[in-house]
Parts: C-alpha cells; sequence; structure tokens
C-alpha cells in the first residue's frame, strides 16, 4: 500500500473517522441533555404561566440552537463516511449496521428537525400545549436518536443475532439486536453523560448570573433543575459504566485488561486494580506501577476473588484462535483515557453532592467558593466523554468488529493524497465550528436574558416573523 | 409469489431522493439567488425567513436515502460513496457551511459578519446544487468499478462535458425552483416578488437549454435512456412539458402552478435518471460481469422485510407532520416595513 508522509490511507482514514466521530460527539450529547433540561423548563413555565420563566425557556432555547446547528451539520458527514472510508466495512456490515441507522433518520431526525423549528419559530403561530408538546418532542427525538446509533455501534463491539452469509454479516434475530446488553448498558452511559454535559453547563450560566445578581428568580430555577440533573447524571453515570466494566470483563475481555493495565493474569487469590501505571506496549508490562488489592476483583466482579485474564495470556489465545497477529490494544492510551474518564466523573458526582448540600443548608444563591469551580466544571464532562471514547474506542483495535473484521482489512482503495486533503479540509472546518460554537455560547450566555419576547436566535425567529403578511 | 423487495427499496431509493431535490433543491435555489434579489438587509432577511423554518427538515430527506442506501444496498453504498470521494466530500463540506450560515449569520450584529455569512451561503447553496448533477450523471454513465465495488479510476473520471452538463443542468434547475418558490412564500407587493419572477424567466431559459442539452448528449452520445419503452418516455417527455408550462404559468402570473411546474420538472427528470439506471444500481465501464445491480448488491430478505414494516409505519408519519410544517409557515413574508403590509424588523441590537 502506497503511503504519504509515512501514512497509509488506512492510518489517514482511522484518524479522518476519530476526528469527524470525536468533534460531532462534543455537540450531541449537549444536545441530548440540554432539550430535556429545556422541556422541563418550559413545562415549569407552563403549569406557573410565569413570563420570567417563558423568557427564561427562550434564552436558553437561543442557546440549544447554536449548538444544535453544530450538532446536525457535523452528523451529516457521520451518515456518509462508511461508504466513503470504509467500503469493505460498510458491505460487510451493511445489513445489520445500516438499519439502525435508517431507523434513527425515520424516527428521530426528522422529528428534531420538524419540531425544533415548528417550536422556535412556532412561537405565537401554535397554541401554548402545542409548543409545549413540540419541546418534548424534540427531546424524545434526540434521545431516540441517541438510542439507535448506540445500537448500532454496540453491534460491533458485541455482535449478536447474526450469522455469515456469502463473506458478510446477515441479521437473524432484529430483537437480538435492539435487546443487545451491551447497548442498553451504553445507552444508560452515554445518556446518563449527556445529562451531565448539559446540566453543567446551565449550572454555569446560571452561577454567573446569580452572582452578578442578574434576573435571580428565573436563574435560580434553571439552576436548581440543572444541579438535580447534574446530580442525577453523575450517579447514572457511574452506575452505569460500573456495569458497562463488568461486562467489558466477559465479552471483551482484552479492552477490558487495556483498561487496567492488566498484563499477566493475577497470581495470587485476589486482582488489584492498578491506580497509577506507565504500561509499555514494546515490554508487554508496565514501567511502574502502584496497585491496590482486592478492588480490581471488587469492580470487575463484585467479589473478592475473581480475576481477570491479562493482556499476555489473551495474546496467545487469540493468536491460537485467529491467527498469528498482534491483538494487544494500544494500552497507554486505552488506560490513561479511561482514569481520565472515571476520574472526571468522581469530580462531577463530589461536585454536585456539595452543591445539593450547600442548597439543603440555604446557600444557594451564593455559589461562594464553589462559583470559580463551577464556571469551568462545562469542561469535565465533555473532557470525560472524550476520553471515554478514546478509551472504548481504541481499546477494540484491530478489530473494527469485534473477532469478525479488523480495521485494517475494512478501509476503501482510497488514494492517501485524497484522504489527507478531506482530513485536512474537515480539520479546517471543525476547528473552526468548535471555535464559533464555543464563542457564540458564551457571547450569548453572558448577555444574559432580554426583555421578555426580545430573544431571538440565528434565523429571523419569531418576533422577526410577519403577522397577518397573507396576500 | 413474494414481492419484489429489493425492486420496492430501489424505488423507495429513488423516491427519496426525489423527494430530497424537490425540497432541499428551492433552499439551494434560494441561497444561489440571494445576493441577485436582495438589495438591502430586510430583504435578506425575508429570503432567509422564506426557507428558514423548513430547510434543516428538508436536508433530511438526504440524510435517509444515505441510510436506506446503505441498509438496503451495502455495496452499492461503498461503491458510490468511495469511488465518488472527492464530490462527497465536497457536498459535505458545503451542507455544513450552508447550515451555519443559515444557523449563525443573525447571531453577531456586524456587516462583516454577515457578509461572511452571505458569500459562504452562497458559495455552499451553489455548490451542491451543481455536485448532485454531477454525481447522478456519473451514476447512470457508469464508473469503472471492478471486483467486489472496488473503484479503479482516478478523481478525474468524475468530469467530463457530460456530467458538468448534469452538473448545471441540476444547478439552473434548482435555482429556477427556488425562484417560484419564492413567487409562493413572498408578498406579491414586495419588490422581491417582482424580482423574483424576472429570475425565473432567466433561470427557466437557462434550465430548459440546459436540461434539453443533457438529456440530447445522454441519448446520442452516451446512448442512455435507450432501452426506453413507451411507459418509460412518459417521464422525459414530462420534463420537458413542465418546463414549458413554467413559461405560460410566468406568463399568466400564476404562481402557485409555476411551483407545481418546476417541482414537477425536478420529479421527473429524478425519476428518468433512476429509471435509465434500472436494473442497475451503478453500471462498470470496466465490463457488464462487474456492474453492480438491484439485485446483486441488495441486502438480505430479513433486513429488507424488516426495512419495509419500519418504512411503512414512519414514513406517512413523517410526510404527515412535514405537512404540518409548510401549513403552519403558509403566511407571504414581506421585506416592506411596517405599516405596509407584513413586517420584517429590522436588525435588533443586542443588549451587552
Ligand atoms: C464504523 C463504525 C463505527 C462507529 C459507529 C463508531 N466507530 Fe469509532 N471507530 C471505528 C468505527 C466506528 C473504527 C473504524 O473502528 C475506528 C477508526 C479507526 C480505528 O482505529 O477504529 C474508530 C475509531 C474511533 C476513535 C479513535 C480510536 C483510534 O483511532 O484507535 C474514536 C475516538 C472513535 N472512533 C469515536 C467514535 C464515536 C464518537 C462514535 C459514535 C458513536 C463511534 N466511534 C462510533
Ligand atoms: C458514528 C455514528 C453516528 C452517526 C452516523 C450519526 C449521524 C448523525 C446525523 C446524520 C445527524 C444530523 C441529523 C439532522 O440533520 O438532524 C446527527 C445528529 C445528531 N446525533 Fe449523531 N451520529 C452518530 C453518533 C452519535 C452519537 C454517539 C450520539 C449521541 C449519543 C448522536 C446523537 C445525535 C443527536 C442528538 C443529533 C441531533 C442533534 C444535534 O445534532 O445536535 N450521534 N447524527
Ligand atoms: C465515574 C465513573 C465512570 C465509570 C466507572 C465509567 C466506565 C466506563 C466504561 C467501563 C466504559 C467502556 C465500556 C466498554 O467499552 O465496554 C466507558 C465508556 C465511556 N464513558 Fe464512562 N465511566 C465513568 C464516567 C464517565 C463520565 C463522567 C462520562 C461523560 C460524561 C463518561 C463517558 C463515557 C463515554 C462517552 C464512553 C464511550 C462509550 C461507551 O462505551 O459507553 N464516562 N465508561
Amino acid at each position: 500500500m502506497t503511503d504519504i508522509l509515512g501514512f497509509t490511507a488506512l492510518d489517514l482514514s482511522r484518524f479522518q473517522f476519530a476526528t469527524t466521530s470525536i468533534f460531532h460527539y462534543f455537540f450531541v450529547p449537549f444536545t441530548v441533555g440540554f432539550a430535556l433540561i429545556i422541556a422541563v423548563l418550559q413545562t415549569l413555565a407552563h403549569r406557573t404561566g410565569d413570563p420570567k420563566l417563558e423568557n427564561l425557556t427562550r434564552f436558553f432555547g437561543h442557546l440549544f440552537f447554536i449548538n444544535f446547528a453544530v450538532g446536525v451539520v457535523t452528523g451529516i458527514v457521520q451518515e456518509f463516511q462508511f461508504g466513503m472510508n470504509w467500503q469493505v466495512f460498510s458491505n460487510f456490515v451493511g445489513n445489520i449496521f445500516g438499519v439502525p441507522l435508517a431507523l434513527e433518520v425515520l424516527m428521530a431526525f426528522f422529528l428534531e428537525s420538524t419540531f425544533l423549528g415548528l417550536w422556535w419559530f412556532g412561537k405565537g403561530k401554535l397554541p401554548a400545549w402545542a409548543s409545549l408538546a413540540c419541546i418534548w418532542i424534540v427531546a424524545l427525538g434526540t434521545s431516540v436518536s441517541a438510542f439507535w446509533i448506540i445500537i448500532a455501534n454496540a453491534w460491533m463491539q458485541r455482535p449478536v443475532g447474526f450469522e455469515i452469509v456469502g463473506g458478510r454479516a446477515v441479521m437473524t434475530d432484529a430483537l437480538a439486536i435492539v435487546l443487545n446488553p451491551k447497548g442498553l448498558q451504553w445507552f444508560a452511559h452515554i445518556w446518563t453523560g449527556g445529562l451531565t454535559v448539559a446540566a453543567f453547563f446551565v449550572l454555569a450560566v446560571s452561577a454567573y448570573h446569580l452572582r452578578r445578581k442578574h434576573h435571580v428568580d428565573a436563574f435560580r430555577v434553571s439552576f436548581k433543575v440543572a444541579l438535580l440533573t447534574a446530580l442525577i447524571g453523575s450517579l447514572g453515570v457511574t452506575a452505569a459504566g460500573h456495569i458497562q466494566g463488568q461486562s467489558a470483563v466477559r465479552d471483551q475481555p482484552m479492552k477490558y485488561a487495556a483498561f487496567s493495565a492488566l498484563w499477566d493474569t493475577p497470581g495470587g487469590t485476589q486482582m488489584p486494580e492498578s491506580l497509577l501505571a506507565l504500561p509499555s506496549n514494546t515490554l508487554r508490562e508496565n514501567r511502574f506501577e502502584i496497585s491496590v488489592p482486592y478492588v480490581g476483583s471488587f469492580l470487575a466482579f463484585n467479589n473478592f476473588s475473581q480475576k481477570a485474564q491479562g493482556l499476555n495470556d489473551l495474546q496467545r489465545e487469540y493468536a491460537a484462535k485467529y491467527g498469528p497477529g498482534n491483538y494487544i490494544p494500544p494500552v497507554w492510551q486505552v488506560y490513561w483515557a479511561f482514569r481520565v474518564m472515571v476520574g472526571l466523573g468522581g469530580v462531577m458526582l463530589l461536585v454536585s453532592l456539595i452543591s445539593v448540600w450547600r442548597w439543603r443548608r440555604g446557600r444557594l444563591d451564593d455559589p461562594g467558593r464553589l462559583y470559580g469551580l463551577l464556571l469551568i466544571m462545562p469542561l469535565a464532562p465533555h473532557l470525560a466523554n472524550f476520553s471515554g471514547f478514546i478509551a472504548t474506542e481504541m481499546g477494540r483495535q484491530p478489530w473494527v468488529v469485534q473477532g469478525l473484521l479488523r480495521t485494517a482489512d475494512a478501509v476503501s482503495p482510497l488514494s492517501p493524497l485524497t484522504v489527507l486533503l478531506s482530513l485536512g479540509a474537515f480539520w479546517i472546518v471543525y476547528l473552526t465550528l468548535i471555535g464559533l460554537d464555543v464563542f457564540l455560547l458564551t457571547k450569548t450566555a453572558r448577555a444574559g436574558l432580554h426583555e421578555p419576547g426580545a430573544q431571538t436566535a440565528s434565523i429571523p425567529g419569531p418576533s422577526y416573523l410577519p403577522e397577518g403578511g397573507a396576500p | 409469489m413474494s414481492p419484489d423487495l429489493p425492486t420496492l427499496w430501489f424505488v423507495l431509493t429513488a423516491l427519496t431522493f426525489t423527494i430530497y431535490f424537490f425540497l432541499d433543491g428551492f433552499d439551494f435555489g434560494v441561497g444561489v439567488l440571494q445576493p441577485f434579489l436582495a438589495r438591502n438587509e430586510a430583504q435578506r432577511r425575508a429570503l432567509i425567513g422564506a426557507v428558514g423554518p423548513f430547510w434543516a427538515a428538508n436536508e433530511v430527506w438526504v440524510i435517509l436515502a444515505a441510510s436506506v442506501i446503505f441498509a438496503a444496498f451495502p455495496l452499492w453504498y461503498g461503491a458510490l460513496l468511495s469511488a465518488l470521494y472527492p464530490l462527497f466530500t465536497l457536498i459535505l463540506l458545503a451542507l455544513i457551511g450552508r447550515g451555519v450560515a443559515f444557523e449563525y449569520r443573525a447571531e453577531v450584529d456586524h456587516r462583516r459578519w454577515r457578509t461572511f455569512w452571505d458569500v459562504t451561503s452562497f458559495v455552499c447553496n451553489a455548490l451542491p446544487a451543481f455536485l448532485w448533477g454531477v454525481i447522478m450523471t456519473n451514476l447512470v454513465r457508469g464508473l469503472p468499478i471492478g471486483v467486489g465495488g472496488r473503484f479503479q479510476g482516478t478523481p478525474q473520471d468524475a468530469f467530463d462535458l457530460f456530467s458538468v452538463l448534469g452538473g448545471l443542468a441540476t444547478l439552473s434547475l434548482f435555482v429556477l425552483h427556488g425562484a417560484t418558490f419564492l413567487l409562493l412564500r413572498l408578498n406579491r407587493e414586495d419588490p422581491l416578488h417582482a424580482r423574483a419572477h424576472r429570475a425565473a424567466l432567466t433561470w427557466g431559459a437557462l434550465a430548459s437549454g440546459l436540461v434539453l442539452a443533457f438529456v440530447y448528449t445522454g441519448f446520442v452520445g452516451r446512448g442512455l435512456f435507450r432501452s426506453f419503452g413507451l411507459a418509460e418516455w412518459v417521464f422525459p417527455a414530462a420534463a420537458a412539458l413542465n418546463l414549458g408550462l413554467i413559461w405560460l404559468a410566468l406568463i399568466l402570473r400564476r404562481d402557485t402552478l409555476a411551483f407545481v411546474a418546476t417541482g414537477l420538472t425536478i420529479v421527473a427528470s429524478t425519476a428518468t435518471i433512476f429509471l435509465s439506471l434500472y436494473p442497475s444500481v451503478l453500471p462498470s465501464t470496466l465490463g457488464g460481469a462487474y456492474t453492480l445491480t438491484v439485485h446483486s448488491s441488495a441486502s438480505a430478505p430479513y433486513t429488507l422485510q424488516l426495512l419495509s414494516w419500519v418504512a411503512l409505519a414512519f414514513l406517512p408519519l413523517i410526510i404527515g407532520y412535514q405537512v404540518w410544517n409548510y401549513w403552519v409557515f403558509r403566511q407571504r413574508l414581506s421585506s416592506l416595513p411596517e405599516g405596509t403590509g407584513s413586517v420584517l424588523s429590522e436588525p435588533r441590537e443586542e443588549p451587552g
């Protein structure tokens, strides 16, 4: 295979896939959680009839729009890139993988994009209950979308309900695919992760304005809603993550061993958990390691005696089963990405617990010393998401479909130059997008609430739309 | 006899593309027309507002098209997208630019910021309108595809006189369609309405010429459409008929008729393309044995059955709520200042 600057079309395609997915994934969990928070706020506004809350909803709606735009446009790339860069993969899995993707479009994308427009522009044209229904439908759509895409990806991590016919995977049991335990756990994890992304953002915005005594009545409400969401989210993401780890031991032992930098199956009667390690793929051991006994067994199996297999043993096993080759993923990246994610999950849980405790103590309005932390907290769930995906996707290498198709065999016959050019273009465009998104979110968030009715967005909003202009 | 599911899904794929071109076609058209039609900020806003509540949902049809090909014809999906890799990359980048231009243009009240997005919007609407024609032409004409759908050619293969002609034909058709859409969406008294009417006449002439030239080149130079019997010729004939009808509608100032006629032209043209393709989905120029056909590239029956049930349940629903969306925002827009009909207010100062 030819290369350019030492990179083959395969390397570049991998890099491009990681780029487009990770960028997309900066925006979409935000959308999933945010839609829900806004729907809750609008429900409160609807029930109390309080114009302050109504206005607050529009304000967060405006922020939602800014983010949603980038989520959608980066999503379109996702839909095409399988065929563009991964032709062999597409042909191999299309029978199965394509279906949840198509269901996502049919059940979620149309719903989101239509009803979001109706919600925002339909203000004043639709009755209040219909407007409320619209935002709930948007929230439903975003979650349904996340569900189907996770089901698709989960199948690649844990293939079920299929048989191999004529060199490709053919579906035999749709229900098994939908109920893939891997997918359900995963969905719980990323959905609650999405809650935290949005919740810490809304917390930061609310704390900013509470501190400045802007519209305190309104922002107190969003602060409380976001705080509860953050607590539920952090608890959920931790619990689901724990369960996921336990099924990874069974379904993808190699990945689990990489998470734990566990080179050799432990000799004693228990498995320690590594706290700090410097794993080396060349030496096939850790250059340095601190670990605590028993915790590994507990995390992986809920007892104090079971042990997981080490990377070196698994490598021997896989080589015997699948033929010669290297089956060990890049361990230090996977190990550290995993630890960063879990660590941040801990921080998020701690911050939400402290804030709730302060709330119980009646010190809600004054974020106090927590204030600075709350302002940077929105970064934490994003970083956790990023490292979570690095861990899970790198941890399954060299497989693109676990045990069935190797990433190296999945790529399209492209020239490296072609992929390099598209990769460069996507980087430029995506960096611009993320810059714009952050800039506009900050600008709009800091501007705060407008007078009732004046909160506009992007495309000429409701207050621009003409009334009674019939011909 | 069990139903021929691959053919059913081929028809549904064609239908999805048809709806996509019909709907996003006018979005592209309005985007291309904006710098020609709008003279001031209020007019630019009116044009953006004309497609504002619709474009995002229109775009989903192409996402559906991609996912339907992926699920129902995996071999076709991989072969087409990787063979025309550079074209699809450009389309994706343009769709990104267009979407963001729409959403972010009004976010900062600064002239240079808006101009930047106006230029972006123009380029990013024109590009896909052109490239879809190039892609469709390549699809019917065929590509150097070898064993397993692997592309053997070079990126330049996508471009020749014929495919460029195809691109110009879709570009002009979509702009025309955008112009007639504006006739429906704008207040009759608005100066923009009159300008859209003139634009429709100009682009109507261009589109007629280019579409005829395209069909002629395809028929004479490429031997396309030769297999057509009487029934199939109905479609290109309908396209031609409707192109003629547009003139009549424009002269009689029948806005709805004009829009229906441009829409039917797009529908009939897309149908012609897919009809001439069938039963292939991607002909190989390296020899008939490599040609991907509806049956050789389709997914297994189980997958297709599943898809059919889901489509049966959801497509009517989707079409239903999209129609409702158009109904809610059916009012005509105007760029005239307050008091003279309907209103689009001037850009608002953002405090802080
Ligand atoms: C094709 C199906 C597919 C799907 C649906 C996903 N992945 Fe994946 N991912 C791959 C197929 C893949 C891959 C083809 O296997 C990659 C490309 C290069 C590689 O190493 O694995 C990969 C790599 C990869 C990497 C980099 C790891 C590396 O380079 O080794 C990240 C961070 C992600 N993906 C993130 C995601 C995200 C955010 C997804 C959205 C749910 C996602 N993946 C779904
Ligand atoms: C790699 C696989 C993925 C593909 C192919 C994909 C595809 C897409 C596409 C095409 C869109 C645009 C839809 C529109 O125009 O409305 C989109 C948006 C969206 N995606 Fe993804 N996506 C992927 C991963 C994910 C993941 C992992 C999540 C969430 C957990 C997600 C959640 C969403 C949501 C909520 C939206 C709509 C709102 C927004 O974009 O902000 N997607 N995606
Ligand atoms: C604090 C405790 C946490 C634990 C124990 C945990 C555990 C896990 C595990 C085991 C996986 C890999 C699953 C697999 O591939 O088999 C994973 C993946 C992931 N995690 Fe976490 N996680 C935690 C916190 C977080 C947080 C706070 C976030 C983000 C807000 C997050 C986001 C992700 C993402 C995006 C993935 C990749 C997708 C997936 O496999 O679910 N995690 N996590």
